[in-house]
């Protein structure tokens, strides 16, 4: 068997929650250079995290990722004007105190990085973006909004964020604020004293495709190590355990959304990813429209589908796929088995003439090409959410 | 968990239990743990002929896919096809009930280089150390 932990590298990047991780007795990986858990043995391992987040709660911490604020300058107008060249989404529809989806584009309308973008007042706006391509991304903000009248600032090591997710979510996080966070609507935020400390942004936002929060805390060590344990006591009654980037990947890939590296990269373009709903081509000028535009017309080549395997095998990250003809027509973007369905599910990218549900695709597993069939996507949808209880009525 | 005394051991983590000149093979209670939960299990058909060093399966958790390396040359006697439904074994009863292979080896001489019980122990410890380095 080869080990499947790589060696520990020194020059690691650390969250101010590492040492607690390692306390915690969590496997360790390098994930794109920060050191980072990727499974608690003591929450019952990766499939026990992801089934706790689905089913009650679950707590990740997502240091890792970046944040950076664009204010105005001198005059107003400039943030907005700013955050609209930069992000594909149309922010001047932003409320403040509401989120959105968007990305960065090159001018070629391939992603420089998916981020989430928050109003945090009329002229202020918090892009949170990914941990790998932090640097990347601060400079291109930076060189982007040159020629805008805003102030840009990476706030990246300012903030410990915990993401405490899953249906028990609200109730776990409702217990450590003053802010009422039922009225909190998904993908908005709310400020509010937090364990304590004022003024925390608290975002119903998260990347599992479950309801949950997103806290942002000061990130010295002290504070987060609090913060983190006040979580785990409010959330006891609901059995909520520590969770590692692997049930985040398996969450999030069985509610399709993006990873950067994988289902969206530099070589790849919005409608391609299919995440043209996020796009706003009719709000004006941004970098990488006028490419957009001409993909557009051109149409697609390739478009991203869901898979599910039929015969044994798992399908992995850069496996490739191929038509009942035998023609080599795509390569998995991520794959995995889903704690959820129990079933081996996957993305890739393939021609669109193969992309209709039902059809079948073959995925070379090592020397074998095992079948697979095109599925609707999300693979895994959370369920409605309840009515408030009414009163009880005796049938 | 307890590793056997009577059982040798590799440096990629997979157990040997040689009787007579049928060894069978297993991966260890380190290298589970490593993988975390086990959820696929390919194993070789009986007759297959297995090459030292050379992989002749593939355990897989759900992160990770990890080929197992035959100790020994020989044949493919029985292979645990039961887990093939039942993986997770893998976890739980490493070196026992979740055996992959019986190799009927062409020269038992060739596990005299493998590593007992207490050297393995100390191959695993060190690196322990490395990991939390």
């Amino acid at each position: 068997m080869e080990s499947v932990t790589s060696p520990a590298i020194t020059e690691l990047r650390k969250t101010p929650l590492n040492a607690l991780h390692r306390r915690l007795g969590a496997k360790m990986v390098n994930f794109d250079g920060w050191d980072m858990p990727v499974e608690y043995p003591s929450s019952g391992g990766l499939i026990a995290e992801h089934k706790a987040v689905r089913n009650s709660v679950g707590v990740f911490d997502v240091s890792h990722m970046g944040d950076i604020r664009i204010r105005a300058g001198h005059k107003p107008g400039g943030a907005v004007a700013a955050v609209q060249h930069l992000s594909m989404n149309d922010a001047s529809l932003l409320a403040i105190g509401q989120a959105h989806y968007s990305a960065m584009l090159y001018p070629g309308g391939t992603f420089v990085d998916d981020v989430i973008v928050h109003r945090l007042g009329e002229e202020d706006y918090l892009l949170v973006i990914n941990a790998g391509t932090r640097e990347k991304d601060i400079r291109w903000v930076r060189e982007n909004t040159k020629n805008f009248d805003c102030v840009v600032e990476d706030l990246s090591d300012a903030y410990t964020q915990l993401a405490i997710q899953g249906p028990r979510a609200v109730d776990v996080a409702q217990k450590l604020t003053d802010a009422n966070l039922r009225a909190v609507k998904n993908y908005w935020f709310t400020h509010g004293a937090v364990c304590g400390l004022k003024n925390i942004l608290v975002a119903r936002t998260g990347y599992t495709g479950e309801d949950g929060f997103e806290i942002y805390v000061p990130s010295d060590r002290l504070t987060s190590e609090e913060v983190w344990t006040k979580v785990m006591e409010a959330g006891r009654e609901f059995a909520i355990v520590p969770c590692g980037l692997g049930a985040r990947n398996t969450l999030r890939l069985e509610a399709k959304m993006a990873l950067y590296g994988h289902e969206i990269s530099d070589k790849i373009n919005v409608w391609e990813a299919g995440l043209g709903r996020y796009c706003k081509m009719e709000k004006g000028d941004f970098v990488g429209r006028t490419a957009l535009e001409r993909a557009q017309a051109a149409g697609l080549t390739r478009t991203l589908a869901g898979l599910e395997m039929i015969d044994r095998g798992i399908a992995r990250d850069d496996y490739r796929v191929y038509s009942e003809a035998g023609e080599a027509v795509g390569v998995i973007t991520s794959g995995s088995p889903s704690p959820t369905l129990g079933k081996n599910i996957a993305l890739a990218y393939v021609p669109p003439a193969l992309a209709a549900v039902g059809t079948t695709l073959y995925v070379e597993i090592r020397t074998q090409k095992c079948r697979a069939q095109v599925v609707p996507t999300p693979f895994y949808k959370r369920p409605k959410k309840a009515a408030e209880p009414q009163t009880a009525k005796t049938v | 968990m307890a590793y056997p005394k009577e059982y040798r051991y590799t440096k990629e983590h997979e157990w040997i239990d040689l009787k007579g000149n049928v060894a069978t093979v297993g991966i260890t209670d380190y290298a589970q743990h490593e993988l975390g939960d086990v959820v696929f299990v390919e194993l070789p058909k009986v007759g297959y002929k297995t090459i030292t060093g050379k992989s002749f399966g593939t355990v897989e958790s759900v992160k990770a896919v990890s080929e197992i390396y035959s100790p020994v040359a020989g044949e493919v006697m029985e292979a645990n096809t039961a887990l093939q439904n039942t993986p997770e074994k893998i976890n739980t009863d490493p070196h026992g009930g979740a055996w992959l292979v019986k190799i009927r080896i062409a020269n038992p001489a060739e596990i005299t280089g493998l590593m007992d019980a207490a050297a393995y122990e100390a191959y695993i410890a060190d690196k322990g150390k490395e990991a939390s380095a």
